[in-house]
């Protein structure tokens, strides 16, 4: 880069005065920066990671025989067949330098192959090869050859770094109105808000345009939001705005999922294959959130990745990996065919080195506190053999229960949010297997040997269409019948005396218009309510506790409805997929429309999650029982807010009618100005309506048009 | 009062003009004949027929006496408002699209699309007070700096020392009407972000309200061009109309008309949406159309107004004594 001395010396050169010059004002030309160089360190970076050599399709064989000239085509041959069987080498691709003042070789080869995929698989597989006892080869890529040369011969150890103390990532939890967050992204932008129902408006926290290149995700806790870009994945966050916090280089990221407790993000990316019957390429990487390392990665086509159902060509079903719940993040398992492979996070390698067989096992379910896995079977042979449900126990595998079930067509586990109860919806086979009917097994999960219950459906002949369960509570609802008239029923599990704890029915909701999910607040401990979406954005919101309706709505052509993580405010959109009505509306838990924002092009909505509650049950059932107290000084507060909104309304209102008087005052001094010269151009007439420049008359006038007489003969 | 429902025309309405009295209302569409009803209670009087092709606006002179049409037969007619008959025929090689006349009915601004060759432009002619006497001669003619786009409506401004220009390049442009000279502008940053469709201007030609397909509606200073107000809706504006009594402004449009049979019924949002002219926040709507609204328009005794729709029918609205009291 020129000193700022030599700038100064050209501009006086040229006779241009540096100060006028505005500096903002000039714009390169996009992919030429006539070497002047940017202050984002980041650029540099970018580039160098994309930088490519066209060296890829090179290996480098070592540790071959050194022969005399007469025996080089012979081994030329022996290492032509071996890799042939590995790729296509090109034409003329191998070569294989010869000493010059021994003729002798030199023990070593470059290969040059059809494609980088071809090579890489080549240094994989033939590294290690034993030509005989005492050649062992030993392969790399030609474009390794650099970095393994340069490494020093000593070990130095890595300076040490001051610790500096990062950012309060939680800050946005110690909100003084205890507002929760929200990120919407719309056309280019991406902002994020406070949702202040008080004010009944967002208060925009961060926005950026361009953002992120495909979508944002909150991690599950709320201290990360993650963009995907071209280059990899990114996290941000902080106490006051977003910064970045780390990148995570992955070209081509398409998907990204965080471990329960945000300490690893899972990447993935896959190619399509370019034959379309091969299966596409699949590349995941798992990285450790704070350091920004790359723990593992997994390659292989997407058949490794997926149970090999027909949603297998497109890519891997995801999450591939299933995280064990529980915050400390210790388990992974992922489902191939026949195998459950779990994984531990201390050293990335699957437990016992061993992956679990499991015929046929087609979906797997880990429980939300414990490390216990639950898995199904279907049906084999044809009905000889009994579908099945089973509840492992990990690191041990021990099984801890299973149950067989017989002609059934389908299985979908629900676990309740705080691990004591599974719920498992079996579709079951009518007698002409024509159509299926569904029916539920309860595990009790924390009781001694697991009790297993059966619940049926009233009519016995209804499929359960949508399930939830009450989040921590005993409570479960499901939407079944068919169309149109659909039932919403609830049930209880833990009801009557401890002796005879059996699951009983609380209600059923007649013919609802519910067409898809149901959602329930989270946690809501006493209330617990439902938002029906049906065709056109028809919304319910119903008390469990009272057992009834205590608002209907209507959002219309509304998409998607997301809770906010307390279970106060729930969020409706309309996202692209229509034209208009762009946009989203806040609603209050019992069905109040807080504020309505219309951006056109809106993708997404998220609430920022939170983290769970530190309180104790006791503390918390203390606050319950004293909430009169408590609402006391938020009413205040909530006053105070409406009455300074409408004092602030009041005066919006004042400010805008006396600029708009001063514009008509203009206007009207302007318009009498003009009033003579207006007058001529109407050629005298007496312009502008003075109202009584005329008089409307009422006359009253009779005409007579047609006179004939017609007989009407009487009716007897 | 239940709206008078006025089917006259077999085709989408396109524009609504009122006389000065507010006793009659001229309806163009894209049928080839121009209306003419009652305002009071919708009877029609009768048609001017003579355009062969889609009507797309017209004028009436102060006193009643002329109308002046403009259709996409590529010709602006003169008529005699009383009889029906055609007085003059200005032809133009290219569809004319808005016409207005001057204060004092002298001159007529008429605006006309780009067609093969010709780019967009806007005429003015000299209106002859003895139609025998009535040449074809342009006084001036205005061309925009992108002359692929069309000129969706153009006015007179005060004291006919201005023409006001808005259409499809989103930019609102006042000209100098003797000169022909561009003096004035709208912000790119301020103005509209997609094609203008629509401008009315209020009695007394101070200010002038724009539509325009980004959904939203503005009101600017006639002389100056400062941006006063803008009204934010959920769909394209196709129509504006400023209330000569109140402070309301009406706005109408709707969802594109094909994509009208792919949707809801509701999804359309065929309503003549009303606005607070000063605080911009939104007093009521008036439903019933079953298409996008084409035209709007005040009675100049602001106690009444009038739609046309892509549906072929033109709404006569009288207000209900409710109305005038609204507080918001």
């Amino acid at each position: 880069m020129a000193a700022v001395v030599d700038i100064d010396v050209l501009t006086a050169q040229l006779g241009i005065n540096w100060s006028d010059v505005n500096l903002d004002s000039i714009q390169l030309p996009p992919g030429n920066d006539f070497g002047i160089e940017s202050d984002d360190e980041s650029v540099y970076q970018d580039d160098q990671s994309e930088f490519d050599t066209g060296f890829g399709n090179i290996i480098v064989v070592d540790h071959l025989p050194v022969v005399p000239k007469e025996k080089f085509e012979k081994l030329e041959g022996v290492v032509k067949k071996i890799y042939n069987q590995l790729g296509v080498i090109k034409e003329n691709g191998l070569l294989m330098p010869v000493d010059p003042d021994t003729k002798m070789t030199l023990g070593y080869c470059f290969i040059e192959f059809n494609t980088p995929q071809e090579a890489q698989n080549a240094k994989e597989k033939s590294h290690g090869y034993k030509l005989d006892k005492s050649h062992i080869f030993a392969v790399n890529m030609f474009d390794d050859f650099d970095r393994l040369m340069n490494v020093k011969e000593e070990w130095e150890p890595p300076q040490e770094r001051p610790y500096v103390p990062g950012e309060n990532l939680q800050k946005w939890l110690t909100d003084d109105k205890a507002r929760d967050q929200l990120v919407i992204r719309f056309g280019h932008d991406t902002e994020v808000y406070w949702n202040d129902a008080r004010q009944k408006k967002p208060e925009p926290v961060h926005k950026r345009s361009y953002w992120t290149e495909s979508y944002v995700q909150w991690s599950p806790i709320g201290t990360y939001l993650v963009t995907l870009h071209k280059q990899g994945a990114a996290v941000w966050g902080g106490a006051d705005t977003f910064t970045r916090l780390m990148r995570y280089q992955h070209s081509m990221v398409k998907l990204v999922d965080f471990s329960p407790g945000e300490k690893y993000l899972v990447t993935y990316h896959s190619q399509e294959p370019s034959n379309p019957r091969d299966a596409s390429k699949v590349e995941i990487k798992v990285f450790d959130v704070r350091t920004g390392r790359m723990m593992r990665d997994f390659k292989g086509s997407a058949d490794e990745f997926s149970i090999g159902g027909p949603g297998g060509v497109a890519g891997a079903s995801w999450p591939v990996f299933r995280w064990a719940c529980g915050k400390d993040d210790k388990y992974f398992a992922k489902l191939s065919k026949n195998t459950i492979s779990v994984y531990e996070t201390e050293t990335f390698s699957l437990i016992d080195k061993k992956s679990m067989k499991v015929d046929n096992v087609v979906d797997i379910c880990w429980s939300p506190t414990d490390s216990i896995l639950s898995l199904f079977v279907p049906e084999q042979g044809g009905g000889n053999q009994p579908a099945k449900v089973a509840l492992v126990q990990i690191p041990s595998k021990v099984e801890l229960r299973q149950k067989n079930l017989f002609s059934v067509s389908d299985c979908k586990m629900y676990w309740q949010s705080s691990g004591e109860y599974l719920a498992v919806k079996v579709d079951r086979y009518t007698k002409t297997k024509k159509s299926t009917y569904s029916g539920f097994e309860l595990f009790r999960i924390k009781e001694r040997d697991i009790p297993i219950e059966v619940l049926e459906l009233d009519n016995k002949n209804d499929k359960i269409i949508a399930f939830a369960w009450e989040p921590k509570g005993q409570r479960f609802a499901g939407i079944h019948g068919d169309q149109p008239n659909r039932d919403v029923s609830f049930y209880s599990i833990k009801t009557g005396t401890k002796t005879l704890e059996r699951v009983s029915k609380l209600a059923t909701l007649k013919a609802k218009q519910a067409k898809c999910p149901l959602l329930v607040a989270p946690q809501a401990s006493t209330s617990f309510l439902a938002g029906l979406k049906g065709f056109n954005g028809q919304l319910e919101f119903f008390n469990v506790d009272e057992l009834e309706t205590m608002a209907t709505a209507e959002h219309f052509m509304a998409t998607d409805i997301e809770w906010d993580p307390t279970g106060r405010y729930v969020a409706t959109s309309v996202t692209t997929v229509h034209e208009m009505e762009n946009g989203f509306t806040i609603w209050s838990f019992n069905g109040n429309m807080v504020y309505r924002i219309l951006k056109d092009h809106f993708f997404q909505l998220a609430w920022r999650p939170r983290p769970a509650s530190f309180l104790t049950a006791e503390k918390e059932e203390e606050i319950a029982k004293n909430l009169r107290n408590y609402s006391k000084r938020y009413e205040a507060e909530d006053q105070d807010v409406s009455l300074l909104l409408s004092e602030q309304d009041r005066e919006k209102r004042r400010a805008l009618n006396e600029e708009w008087q001063k514009w008509v005052m203009q206007w009207k001094s302007l318009h009498e100005e003009e009033k003579l010269v207006r007058q001529n151009l109407r050629d005298g007439e007496v312009s502008d309506v003075e109202e009584d420049e005329y008089e409307a008359k009422e006359v009253e006038f009779e005409d007579l048009i047609d006179v004939t007489e017609e007989i009407v003969q009487e009716l007897m | 009062m239940r709206p008078i429902l006025m089917k006259g025309h077999e085709r989408p309405l396109t524009f609504l003009r009122y006389n000065r009295e507010g006793d009659l209302l001229f309806s163009c569409a894209k049928d080839h004949t121009p209306t003419l009803w009652f305002a009071d209670n919708g009877e029609r009087l009768g048609t001017y027929r003579g355009h062969n092709g889609a009507v797309w606006c017209c004028d009436v002179s102060r006193d009643s006496s002329r109308l002046i049409t403009g259709s996409a037969d590529q010709t602006a007619k003169l008529w005699d408002v009383k009889s029906g008959k055609e007085l003059f025929t200005f032809k133009f090689n290219a569809p004319t699209r808005s016409v207005d006349f001057a204060v004092g009915d002298r001159l007529a601004v008429i605006t006309t699309d780009h067609f093969v060759d010709r780019t967009a432009a806007i005429h003015v002619k000299r209106i002859a007070e003895d139609p025998e006497e009535q040449d074809a001669e342009s006084v001036l003619v205005l061309h925009c700096p992108d002359g692929k786009k069309r000129i969706n409506r153009a006015v007179w401004g005060p004291l006919n020392q201005t023409i006001v220009s808005g259409g499809e390049d989103k930019v609102i442009r006042i000209w100098d009407a003797e000169t022909g000279k561009l003096l004035k502008q709208s912000d790119e940053e301020v103005g509209h972000k997609k094609d203008i469709t629509s401008l009315c201007k209020a009695a007394d030609d101070s200010h002038f309200l724009t539509g325009s397909l980004d959904k939203t509606a503005k009101l600017w200073d006639m002389r100056t061009l400062t941006l006063l107000k803008t009204y934010t809706t959920v769909v394209p504006v196709n129509a504006v109309s400023l209330s000569p009594l109140l402070n309301h402004v009406v706005l109408g449009g709707g969802q594109d008309a094909s994509a009208v049979t792919t949707t809801d019924h509701r999804a359309g949002k065929f309503e003549a949406k009303f606005y607070d002219k000063i605080l911009q926040e939104g007093i009521g709507g008036v439903k019933g159309h079953f298409g996008p609204i084409n035209a709007l328009a005040f009675n100049p005794d602001g106690k009444s107004f009038s739609s046309g729709g892509e549906d072929g029918y033109v709404r006569l609205h009288h207000f209900d004594s409710g109305y005038f009291n609204i507080k918001i």
